[in-house]
């Protein structure tokens, strides 16, 4: 357990270095650009007005309200205080609701579409690409090739055809939103039902796209594998195929298991991008809304909360990557 | 290098993708020479027009007619003129009237009508039938018995000396026109988008700008990543610790959030279509600067490296000479991904509408955007996105299966 901890506890400093910088960078990259954000939001509120004084006033106040007129280095600080305090300001688009209202209605619906939509595409595309690479002959040449276009079309291009084709064609599910558009979420069956019958267009989608890529690389490690040394003298000893076949598939599965932590970042990011074809309520609808209405804070919460998301399931890809593979541990002791 | 090619160009996959991209690229290169202009032109004045052939009605009255007896082209004429609603209301009204419908189908025009003509009568008054209802189907009727019954359509014109309206010419039902003959026609096979633009022309366009951004992007990404990859893994030390540790936290980091933020604080004045592909090639190098950093570590104590340096050649010689050789495949490969993965990063930017400026150029993203701003995907104007799903998923397809060939080649484990 010794080397477990030694490792964890280098990756939670890791992590923390990486969240600072993810922090700093939220922060800075807005205000390194030659164009001033203030600036640009008055121009949109006081345009058509012709009094100069008041664009001034209103230039002041929100300068005031995000503390542009402060030096960068205070700015930061009263940027991680409100942070920690959790408050991340207000829209503009959708005044007076604070940042952390939206962003707290919008997260469950992404984590509840995309976790269980991924792991299901990733468990299903590893078994196929390892039945493809254990199988070959007829079954691996079909799947290869559909399993390389799959993963070859756009998160949002499998939105679109899905929801063309059995919402809109064959109206057998719901065309947008998460619930019917009459509902008020409550914990009644009709609502559950409703939930139900509009996830599954967003979900099969995301779930279509990671099978693609995953019995691909799987498929890959699985070759690799079973050409191994290992599995030769395995096979000298005269132990059971099935056996072997147990001991390869494990240790294609590690690598697979880091893969999935290396893209889950632009997983995430095409699944995003699928929300807004469906209008699903999640952190993809609601950037997309602030990015057309050009509200800022919003936008920068809703980064942020991504940015975040992935630290944390890398975070814990990364340990259960380390107890399911010893080697990572007992690399600590060298 | 020669035989490296020949060995590149057996494997099947690889050609197979090679031949789909070099498809695209061609098409790219033709069909501007075929339909020259401006791909942004606007040529509607409404939106999605149906993707067909156009023929101008003015010039056709104009245009020499040659005379056709077809048996079945008042049945075709009726067939288009009745709607679906209308074909609902008709059955309606015939169950109400209690008709006898049994074997008869919706889409049965010809025994449909028969049906109507022998029993509709406007002076039976249906019950809970409101006089609206009652007019429309006077009104459904009248049509029909128009369609059927007459044979001339007369075009008048307006004099403009004593504005009379003068009889110009009679069109008969067995009139027809050669399509070649009429001065005006306009062939749209993919039809137009919201804009009234033609969609093909502009999804060539399109195309060639994606691909465009996807080489900028990949070149960018590539050569960051193969520079700080050779710098730490040869020079190792300081030098690698600093290069890792950047490299660890922008691998962490979903480069797709990186490239919201830049492109949101550029604005939308500043984004081209190339600054949009050097802004993806900065965020996506994390991938090459990793493999090409343990690519170098297990070449650099080789022995023909060690060789090198005892014969004290410049730094720069023997990575051109002794290392960059050794690591070409991965770095060709790599490239290949990163265009195609820079192609998609801009797909995705215009959809959340951080795309280049909407006014130069079309690129598949922007497209794409409109399409789904306009509903094109709800009102049944397939034409207007699937063509561009499509040609991302076939220029993306072609370059996995170019990749997976080639790492077939380069891998001799990996190979069927």
């Amino acid at each position: 357990m010794k080397g477990y901890r030694k490792y964890f506890t280098k990756k939670v400093i890791w992590f923390a270095i990486t969240f600072v910088v993810a922090l700093a960078l939220n922060f800075i990259l807005p205000r390194l650009m030659p164009a001033d954000p203030v600036a640009a939001i008055t121009g949109r509120l006081v345009s058509g007005s012709s009094d100069a004084t008041a664009a001034a006033k209103v230039y002041e106040h929100y300068q005031e309200e995000f503390g542009t007129n402060k030096p960068m280095l205070e700015q930061f600080w009263i940027y991680i205080k409100n942070l920690f305090s959790g408050n991340m300001g207000t829209s503009f688009s959708q005044y007076p609701r604070s940042v952390n209202e939206i962003i707290s209605s919008a997260i469950w619906w992404t984590i509840c579409l995309q976790l269980p939509a991924i792991i299901v595409g990733w468990l299903i595309g590893n078994l196929l690409g390892a039945l493809a690479a254990y199988i070959r002959k007829g079954f691996d040449k079909v799947l290869m090739p559909l399993s390389l276009f799959l993963s070859s079309i756009p998160a949002f291009g499998m939105a679109v055809i899905l929801l063309v084709f059995f919402a809109v064609n064959l109206k057998v599910a719901p065309v947008s939103g998460a619930y019917g558009f009459d509902m008020i979420p409550n914990l009644s069956w009709k609502f559950i039902g409703s939930v139900i019958s509009h996830y599954q267009l967003p979900f099969w989608s995301i779930v279509l796209i990671s099978i693609g890529g995953q019995a691909v690389g799987m498929r890959s490690m699985s070759i690799y594998e079973l050409n191994a040394d290992y599995v030769k003298y395995a096979r000298f000893l005269g132990i059971k195929d099935r056996k072997i076949v147990g001991y390869v598939f494990r240790n294609a599965m590690l690598p697979q298991v880091t893969g999935l932590a290396l893209s889950i970042g632009t997983m995430i990011g095409g699944a995003l991008v699928a929300e807004i074809i469906f209008s699903y309520p999640g952190l993809g609808s609601v950037m997309y809304s602030a990015v057309t209405a050009a509200d800022y804070p919003l936008i920068s919460a809703t980064t942020l909360i991504i940015t975040i998301m992935v630290l944390i399931v890398t975070f814990l890809l990364d340990l259960v990557y380390a107890l399911i593979d010893p080697r990572v541990k007992a690399a600590q002791f060298d | 290098m020669k035989n490296t090619l020949r060995q590149v160009f057996h494997s099947g996959k690889f050609v197979a993708g090679f031949c789909i991209f070099a498809f695209i690229l061609l098409m790219m290169i033709i069909y501007p020479l075929i339909n020259p202009g401006n791909p942004l032109e606007r040529i509607g004045v409404g939106t999605f027009a149906k993707p067909g052939t156009y023929v101008s009605l003015y010039d056709t009255v104009d245009t020499e007619t040659e005379t056709f007896k077809l048996a079945d082209a008042d049945d075709k004429r009726l067939a288009k003129i009745l709607s679906d609603s209308d074909r609902v209301s008709m059955v309606e009204w015939l169950t109400q009237a209690e008709v006898d419908l049994t074997g008869v189908s919706m889409n049965d025009t010809e025994k449909l009508l028969d049906l109507w003509h022998a029993n509709y009568d406007d002076s039976i008054r249906l019950k809970g039938m409101t006089k609206a209802q009652r007019n429309y189907y006077v009104r459904l009727n009248n049509s029909l018995n128009n369609a059927s019954k007459a044979d001339t359509l007369t075009v008048t014109d307006v004099d403009p000396d004593t504005n009379e309206v003068v009889e110009k010419t009679k069109i008969q039902k067995t009139d027809y026109v050669n399509v070649g003959d009429v001065a005006n026609t306009k062939t749209l096979p993919l039809g137009t988008d919201n804009f009234g633009r033609d969609v093909l022309k502009e999804l060539v366009s399109a195309c060639g700008t994606s691909i465009m951004i996807g080489l900028i992007a990949g070149l960018v990404a590539t050569f960051i990543g193969l520079l700080l990859g050779l710098l730490a893994g040869y020079l190792g030390g300081v030098a690698d610790d600093i290069i890792m540790f950047i490299t660890n936290i922008f691998t962490v980091i979903p480069s797709f959030v990186l490239l919201i933020l830049i492109s949101y604080s550029l604005g939308q004045d500043q984004r081209g279509a190339t600054t949009v592909a050097i802004v993806i090639g900065l965020t996506s190098w994390v991938w090459t600067t990793r493999s090409v950093r343990s690519q170098v570590i297990s070449l650099r104590n080789r022995d023909h490296v060690n060789l090198s340096k005892l014969s004290g050649h410049s730094l720069m010689r023997i990575i051109m000479t002794d290392i960059l050789p050794y690591i070409a495949s991965y770095v060709v490969m790599a490239f290949i991904l990163q265009v195609s993965s820079g192609i998609l990063a801009e797909a995705q930017l215009s959809l959340l509408g951080l795309g280049p400026k909407t006014t130069e150029v079309p690129t598949l993203g922007l497209m794409m955007n409109w399409a789904m701003l306009y509903s094109a995907h709800l009102n049944g104007s397939w034409w207007a996105y699937f063509p561009v799903i499509l040609t991302i998923a076939g220029i993306s397809f072609s370059m996995n299966l170019m990749n997976t060939g080639l790492d077939q080649v380069f891998n001799p484990t990996l190979r069927d």
